[in-house]
Order: structure tokens, then sequence, then C-alpha cells
């Protein structure tokens, strides 16, 4: 299920960029929290991380908050993941 | 008997002022900072208050400051965890022979690992000058530690010229301001570094407080995994109440720094210029570039540990030196990378003034040090012409 989601884009443009390289669990899901508030539906945020835990929590967290996973982009020792903002509601349902 | 600490660099006695912000977090407000209820949110905003307050002190944006259990643990992070992110650049450190062990010995640890690192030496006034850095840099030089102040001898470095040329090749640089921050000017910016270390206790804030500053955009390999504090680079539950005393010390520090600068100042040169008098005394460290409260010497014909006894037993408590110095009988590595004689380094004492301290301190020591001298020297066995005369040349010219 988690691999069929990982589709590998290129030349993707994002907003807003988090670095969190050399942050393990649960800075990935904290931080995509976080930077998503900061940005406006449509726009997309790109997450450079290295934490293996990273490629199959970030699309669940997507599903499950209505956003879009975009994919992923290998950059040699980290990857760049592409997510864009769907909507304004929040994760547990309040506006 | 009469009182007088003159050990300001080993520590400070806690402000009033930083131990009554500090209370309430030992009392009622005990929250966990990550606790989603009131006691928390209080807690979490207390923090960031206090970083805030120590961003402050040395214009830096509060998002750069890490707080760390102590001075030594942020030089620890500073160095293994720039290492060990920006290994695939290069696995070549520079450090100065200058450096408190706390970053001497995580680049020894480094080498263990397979990291290369040069020890640049000081010329006699303890400073690393610019072109003997440019020297060592190689193709694969990632981070350059340079310490701000040095606590034994006083002297202040040349950060800015040294900052410019790491700039000028893409290399980190890091500077351990221990002993500066909080009691001389530390601006980041003026400074040009990426990386900087600071410790509460060093401006009358409480132990178990420091911070590391990291510019944004900076990578660095955590040493404490396991927790989302400090933006997940330092797990585990705050220090508050320590935190909170570091933020009101810094705060303080930054409100009293011109007079604390010129209170201390006054009373180092009137003791420099009064103990100067004694034959065969000779300052350590650089004369002018050097903390306002710091006055550090070497007395030729005796051994350090015998003048901390006998002007312990005055009251005086001073220093002689780093801990090994101390602890293991032995000559100062930092006053024999100056190029001390290790006979001449045996005989380093260290006054360091705080902001208590009285024009009376100074008159005391000035009164007590010369007899303590003398007496020392008529049963020194160096003072029979074992000693080398001309030992002392290599500071006083």
């Amino acid at each position: 299920m988690v691999v069929e989601k990982l589709k590998f884009v290129e030349g993707v443009r994002p907003d807003v960029t988090a670095d969190i390289v050399l942050m393990m669990c649960p800075m990935h899901l904290l931080t995509v929290e976080q930077k998503m508030k900061e940005l406006k539906v449509g726009e997309v945020l790109e997450i450079l991380t290295d934490y293996d835990g990273a490629l199959e929590d970030i699309p669940a967290w997507c599903e499950k908050t209505g956003n879009e996973f975009i994919g992923i982009e290998d950059a040699s020792n980290f990857f760049r993941m592409y997510v864009r903002k769907l909507s304004e509601s929040h994760p547990d349902g309040k506006e | 008997m009469r009182k007088a600490y003159l050990d300001h660099v080993a520590t400070n006695p806690l402000n009033p002022e930083v131990f009554e912000a500090m209370l309430p977090y030992f009392k009622e407000e005990f929250g966990n900072p990550l606790s989603i209820y009131d006691l928390g949110t209080r807690a979490k905003t207390a923090i960031e208050d206090a970083r805030q307050k120590v961003a402050s002190l040395i214009n830096a944006r509060p998002n750069g400051i890490i707080f760390t259990s102590s001075g030594a643990e942020a030089n620890n992070f500073a160095l293994r965890g720039i290492a060990l992110a920006n290994q695939e650049k290069g696995k070549h450190l520079i450090v100065s022979k200058m450096e408190h062990h706390s970053i001497l010995n995580p680049a020894r640890s480094l080498e263990r690992m397979g990291f290369a690192v040069t020890y640049l030496p000081p010329d006699k006034y303890g400073i690393i000058e610019p072109d003997v850095l440019r020297k060592a840099i190689t193709k694969e030089t990632i981070l350059i530690s340079v310490m701000h102040a040095n606590g034994e001898v006083g002297t202040i470095e040349p950060i800015k010229e040294l900052s410019a040329i790491a700039r000028e090749r893409g290399i980190l640089f890091h500077t351990d301001a221990v002993v500066s921050a909080g009691n001389i000017p530390v601006d980041v910016k003026q400074l040009g570094v990426d990386l900087l270390t600071l410790s509460a206790h060093q401006f009358y804030g409480p132990k178990g407080a420091g911070a590391l500053y990291i510019r944004e955009g900076i990578r660095i390999m955590p040493l404490i995994y396991g927790g989302i504090q400090e933006g997940g680079r330092r797990a585990g539950t705050e220090n508050v109440p320590a935190i909170v005393g570091m933020g009101r010390a810094a705060e303080i520090a930054k409100r009293d720094m011109d007079k604390r600068y010129a209170h201390v100042k006054l009373l180092r040169d009137k003791l420099i210029s009064g103990i100067m008098q004694t034959e065969n005394v000779y300052l350590t460290g650089h004369p002018e570039k050097r903390l306002p409260g710091h006055a550090s010497f070497c007395i030729e014909f005796i051994e350090g540990e015998s003048m901390l006894l006998m002007l312990a037993m005055q009251g005086i408590d001073v220093a002689s030196g780093s801990a090994c110095t101390s602890k293991a009988l032995k000559a100062s590595p930092v006053l024999l990378a100056m190029g001390i004689p290790a006979s001449l380094a045996q005989g380093s004492i260290v006054f360091t003034f705080g902001e208590g301290n009285t024009d009376e301190d100074a008159d005391y020591v000035l009164q007590v040090f010369p007899q303590v001298v003398k007496r020392l020297r008529e049963i020194s066995p160096y003072s029979q012409g074992l000693g080398d005369k001309e030992a002392g040349k290599c500071i006083r010219n």
C-alpha cells in the first residue's frame, strides 16, 4: 500500500521548504502540521528529510487530513517530499 | 576572617533577581512544557520568553537558540553535531590550542572516528593569528572552532577576522563564548559566527543551563534523540527553572553590562598594577585584549597550588588555571602552548572579579599577596637559583 503511494517526481516548485534532515520521529509530522498552517490552499510544501519513517507517515498524514501527497524526489542522501495543501481544515477536524 | 571571592571565571553567585524569577518554576509552575493544558502552556511560554531574552543578549533570532544543560554540552553538540552532519563534505576540523576541554576532547573523540583535526597554536599572548588559521585550512575542512575569550589568561580572540576567513572558504565557524557572553558585548552578526556557546552561570544565572546558537539553515546532528523539545534537536524535558533563570540573567546582563564592565575593569587594573610591583611576576595573556575582570599571572619560583592554599587560608578564593592543572599538579597546556616554560607555568594564578567585589577586596589581596609570595619563596627549592631567570622573557617582551 505504501509503495503504491511513493510516486517519484521531478522539478516540483515548492512555495515553502522545511529542512528536517537529521531529525527523527515525530519531527516530520509536527513540522508538516505546523508548516501547512502557514500555507495557502493550493500551495506546495517541500520537506527535506532523511528519516525513513517519513516515507510512510507523510503520505498517510496527507490521506488523513485531505491534502495531496504529490510525490518524492531522491536527493542522494535525503528525500524531497512534496505536499499540496487542499483545505484549511486541521487533522482533528477543527477549523 | 575577611573573605574575598576572586574566582568569577569558575562561577558566579546567582543574582537575587534571577532567583526570584526562577522560584515559581520550582513550586506551583511545575508543568511540562509539552502538556497542552494551561500549566504546560505557561511553562512553554516561560521557555520561549527566556529564549527571546538569550537571543537578544547576542543579537540572534530566538529560533537560533537551543537550550542545553551546560556550556560543555553545547560545545560537544557543536563539534560532534556539525562534524557528523557534514562528514560527506569533508572530514577535517580546526580547533585552537586555547580551547576548553569540552572542545578539545570531542575533537579527540572525532579523531578516533576517522576525522582529522588541526590544533592551532597561539602567539605568546594567547592570540590565534588569522594567518595561522589560513594556512591550516584544507579542501576537507568543514568546521573551525576558536573560543571568544580564554578563561585561563583572559585573552579575547580576533573572532571577526577569523570567521571572515572561514566564510570566504564556505567553512562553518563556531566560537565558545562561555566566559565572554554576558560579560562583554557578544553579537553573533558582528562576530560573523555560525555557532556560539553560552553558559548561564558565567553571567549570574544558574548552573545547569547553557545554550548553543545555531545560525538558521545549518544542519546539526542531535546529541540526544527521542523528544521534540528544542525543535527535535535536543530531546529531554526542559530544565524549566534553569532556563527561566538563564533568560532573566541574560536580560539583566544586557541591562547592566556597561556598569559591570566598568566596575570589574577598575578593580582588575588596580590589582594588575599592584601585583606587578612584586619582583619576577609576569602578566599572562594579552595586556589590552583581555576580559575586563581578568588578571592572570605567572609567579616565578613558586608553585601555583601552594599559593592557592595560602591565599585560601587568608580568605582569598582564587584559581590556578584549568582543572587538570590544579588537580594533577601539572603545567597548563594553554600556558605551554603560549610558549611559557613549564617551570614558570607552574606558578600560574588567576584572579577574576565580579560585580560583588569591592575596592577593599583588591586592597586586601594587594596587602596579603606579596607576603604569601615572600613566604613561599623563602621555602621554595627553586629560589636558590634552580629557576630559569630568563624564563619570563617570553611574556615580558
